[in-house]
């Protein structure tokens, strides 16, 4: 537990982060501005042991107007997983590629090109389509995307689906005095 | 649903047939005849050959979902489905039976189209799944489709998520009925809706880049 | 992606020349050819895109995305309580490791405590998941090599492992047990027994296969050496699990980082040192019979009464505290992990999954994939036990 917290110290004397949680012994996020956020990575890989990428992913905090990526490294030595996370602004998004930290990051970038819209220049084959193929809508994953407006358009919904109230419902069908207690 | 319907007669009048969409020098290496429909033979002859066609169903080997595990029991020594005359193929056109594999996403089911098309008549389609009938789990899904039935002729639907061998086996049987009573046209349906089908893919499959009917 | 600079030294092919594809086509020197997704060989639905000079693979790129369904888009829309039965749907051999992390990383945030025999419990399903899903691979793993037989044994000893999670949870296949604040039922009586008798029927087969495949000349003809993976290339591309384990890297969650009630049972990591899809065989055989052994330790130390499911709130509003974590564990392919974050409504504000698939089948196949002949692929991506739904979700 104190040794993240003195890590933290140290690491505070050379980056200017903005925020740090502790989880557990075995989890700590913290938070690093976007323009040094390639060179916190490279440092904590290089001189604290952060040797395994585990994933690196996009949250779209849609209210803020931010995208939050998580860069999440594992440290095999202390057996501590570390959440680097950095906001972006959500129009014209766009990041520095760690593609030349492990080959795999350039995996993700491409994923997150294609699900999110964030762009990585440079960043081997990140134009390509990973998963989807023709799409021409917005990228899925962003928070305004409808994903049930866009299946009823573009699909031919089965006529006869029922919505029902959940808790109504057991109520009068299934489980009335389940639906009481849970 | 009268925008979709609208959208629908939209491509399908812009449709040719022809091989739109390949480019020059690809063009020569695809026919561009549509297919025809096949008359059945008369009286007894096509008893017999449909009584042949459903003792020996040859399923290709394409595991289009989640579906494809429930497959692997099926062809092994516990639910053995060889002592039914059922046996996968690896490639389309040694194959007569295509199992979808439940879900079939907008990548896949171009796929499915390709494989479907290249497959010999005649041909038959067991739907595997609650996804195949109405999305089941996806139907609120931007990247799966909700109804196989609207992309190609589907003889028999086997609901449950995931069906049980047991269940596979109740439907292959049903499809031993339906070839032996004559029933399971598919492939003449799809043959005589073309347009309505090409103009459904078409609206799913935004980068058409392969032959319209794909022999 | 194989850039220039990560290109095999001993290549004797020509790297990328002004952002082009290195290999011009034209010249009649090589081919391009599609292995998948409509093909036996190919684990799972995805394909590999295959550059040929001859009967060698000089240039390979994976395709993945035929399974996209768009979980973690669909979970955003759902409750808590409705996303349990989708989560398990994402990995299909061994949908446990899902429901297991979906109900830890909701516990976490919620401040839930579970009952000490749910975790005996969990941990007793995730094992026999394990167990089946090996068998499941072992079949695959020989059958890429033309030894039909062993997939007709190990299959039918995988579906008396799946007659136990029926008779457990109802479901063959998506068992849908393990849900937050506990697992949904107790073993039914009797369960134990009919495990052991299950487990030595397994163990029986096991040992026959230890000498059709193990010490089959074909399969070891074929097998070794291919696929070699040097442990400075685990870190590099993130290896985990037996993979890493094949080239003698020591590593495995359910010790470095002991969940569920690891810590209390006896056993040692399994190491092999070959590097190949020999030696990652040898670690799987090795981990099957372990999972034996967990399997039979647990059920013997497993407190016998007790709650196996602790209240929760009205479900069906249940509004789970701001905040995030992430949870791994370790399934049959590495390391599987989900990261949540929630923001104090009913539905989660995002779900991200993390399977060991991600690296593997894309990086790892890309680069082990060049100087092996066309007939090894399927049996190299075998032996990385690739399963795509993970990849793509």
């Amino acid at each position: 537990m104190n040794i993240i917290e003195d890590k933290f110290s140290v690491w505070q004397k050379r980056f200017s982060l903005s925020g740090f949680e502790n989880k557990s012994s075995e989890l700590a996020f913290v938070q690093v501005p976007a323009d040094q956020t390639v060179a916190f990575i490279t440092t904590v890989r290089d001189l604290d042991g952060y040797k395994h990428l585990v994933f690196f992913t996009a949250v779209d905090l849609l209210e803020d107007g931010v995208f939050r990526l998580t860069y999440m490294l594992h440290n095999y030595t202390t057996k501590h997983d570390l959440g680097i996370q950095t906001d972006i602004s959500r129009d014209s998004a766009s990041m520095e590629s760690i593609h030349h930290l492990w080959p795999h990051g350039a995996t993700y970038q491409r994923e997150l090109k294609e699900m999110f819209g964030i762009d990585f220049p440079g960043s081997p084959g990140v134009n390509e389509s990973f998963v989807l193929e023709g799409w021409f809508a917005m990228p899925p994953m962003r928070r305004d995307f409808d994903t049930k407006e866009y299946s009823e358009a573009t699909f031919f919904p089965r006529p006869g689906r029922k919505t029902f109230d959940t808790q109504e419902y057991m109520k009068e069908q299934l489980y009335p005095s389940e639906a009481e207690t849970w | 649903m009268s925008d979709s319907n609208k959208q629908i007669d939209e491509i399908a009048s812009q449709m040719k047939m022809a091989n739109d969409g390949l480019s020059e020098q690809d063009k020569a290496y695809f026919c561009d005849t549509r297919p025809h429909a096949v008359e059945p033979y008369k009286g007894i002859l096509e008893k017999f050959a449909n009584w042949a066609r459903s003792q020996s169903l040859w399923i290709l080997g394409f595991g289009t979902g989640c579906g494809a595990i429930e497959l692997r029991p099926l062809m092994t020594s516990r639910y053995d489905m060889y002592r039914y005359g059922i046996q996968p193929r690896p490639t389309p056109r040694q194959a007569c039976v295509f199992v979808i594999g439940g879900y079939a996403s907008v990548k896949t089911a171009k796929r499915i189209v390709r494989s479907y098309e290249q497959m010999q008549g005649p041909k038959f389609v067991l739907g595997l799944g609650s996804c195949t009938v109405n999305g089941g789990m996806y139907w609120d899904s931007y990247n799966t489709i909700n109804r196989l039935d609207h992309y190609i002729p589907v003889d028999v639907y086997i609901t449950g998520c995931m069906p049980r061998p047991e269940a596979l086996l109740a439907g292959f049987n049903t499809l031993k009925g339906m070839i032996r009573e004559g029933k399971a046209e598919g492939m003449n349906k799809y043959i005589e809706n073309f347009d309505w089908y090409k103009a459904n893919q078409k609206k799913i499959i935004k980068d058409w880049n392969m032959p319209d009917y794909n022999w | 992606m194989v850039d220039a600079k990560k290109q095999d030294p001993r290549s004797k092919f020509p790297p990328v020349e002004g952002g082009k594809s290195r290999y011009n086509l034209t010249s009649g020197k090589y081919m391009k050819i599609w292995q998948g997704p409509q093909h036996p060989g190919i684990t799972g639905n995805m394909s590999l895109e295959l550059t040929v000079c001859g009967d060698e693979v000089v240039d390979c790129k994976t395709h993945v995305g035929y399974l996209h369904r768009g979980f973690e888009k669909l979970m955003e829309r759902r409750k808590y309580i409705q996303c349990f039965p989708l989560v398990c749907r994402i990995c299909v051999p061994e949908p446990d490791f899902n429901e297991y992390l979906f109900a830890e990383c909701v516990e976490e945030l919620a401040g839930i405590q579970i009952p000490e025999r749910a975790k005996w419990l969990r941990a007793l399903t995730l094992e026999m998941a394990r167990l089946t899903s090996f068998l499941m691979w072992i079949g695959g793993q020989a059958g890429s090599f033309g030894m039909g037989t062993i997939g007709q044994w190990t299959v039918t000893m995988r579906d008396y492992m799946l007659d136990l999670f029926e008779e457990l949870s109802g479901g063959r296949i998506y068992h849908m047990y393990i849900i937050p604040g506990g697992v949904r039922a107790d073993l039914p009586e009797g369960y134990e027994g009919r495990v052991e008798s299950t487990l030595k029927q397994i163990e029986k087969v096991l040992k026959d296969v230890e000498l059709a495949l193990m010490h089959n000349y074909v399969f070891k003809k074929r097998a070794k050496g291919l696929g070699i993976i040097t442990p400075d290339m685990v870190d590099e591309y993130g290896i985990t699990g037996p993979n890493a384990r094949g080239s003698g890297v020591k590593r495995d969650i359910r010790k470095d980082n002991p969940y569920l009630i690891y810590d209390q049972l006896d056993f040692e990591i399994v190491t092999e040192t070959g590097s190949d899809a020999y030696a990652r065989t040898w670690v799987r055989m090795k981990e099957m019979y372990q999972s034996i052994d967990l399997i039979r330790q647990m059920m013997k130390k497993m407190p016998k009464e007790g709650p196996f499911f602790q209240k929760l709130p009205n479900v069906l509003h249940w509004k789970v505290p701001a905040g995030q974590t992430y949870h791994k564990s370790e399934c049959t392919r590495g390391e599987y992990g989900f990261y949540m974050v929630s923001d104090g409504t009913e539905l989660p504000r995002r779900v991200y999954v993390r399977g060991p698939s991600y690296t593997h089948a894309v990086t790892l196949m890309e680069r082990l994939a060049v100087n092996t002949n066309i007939a090894d692929t399927a049996g190299l991506m075998v032996s990385l036990h690739t399963y795509p739904p993970e990849i793509e979700r």
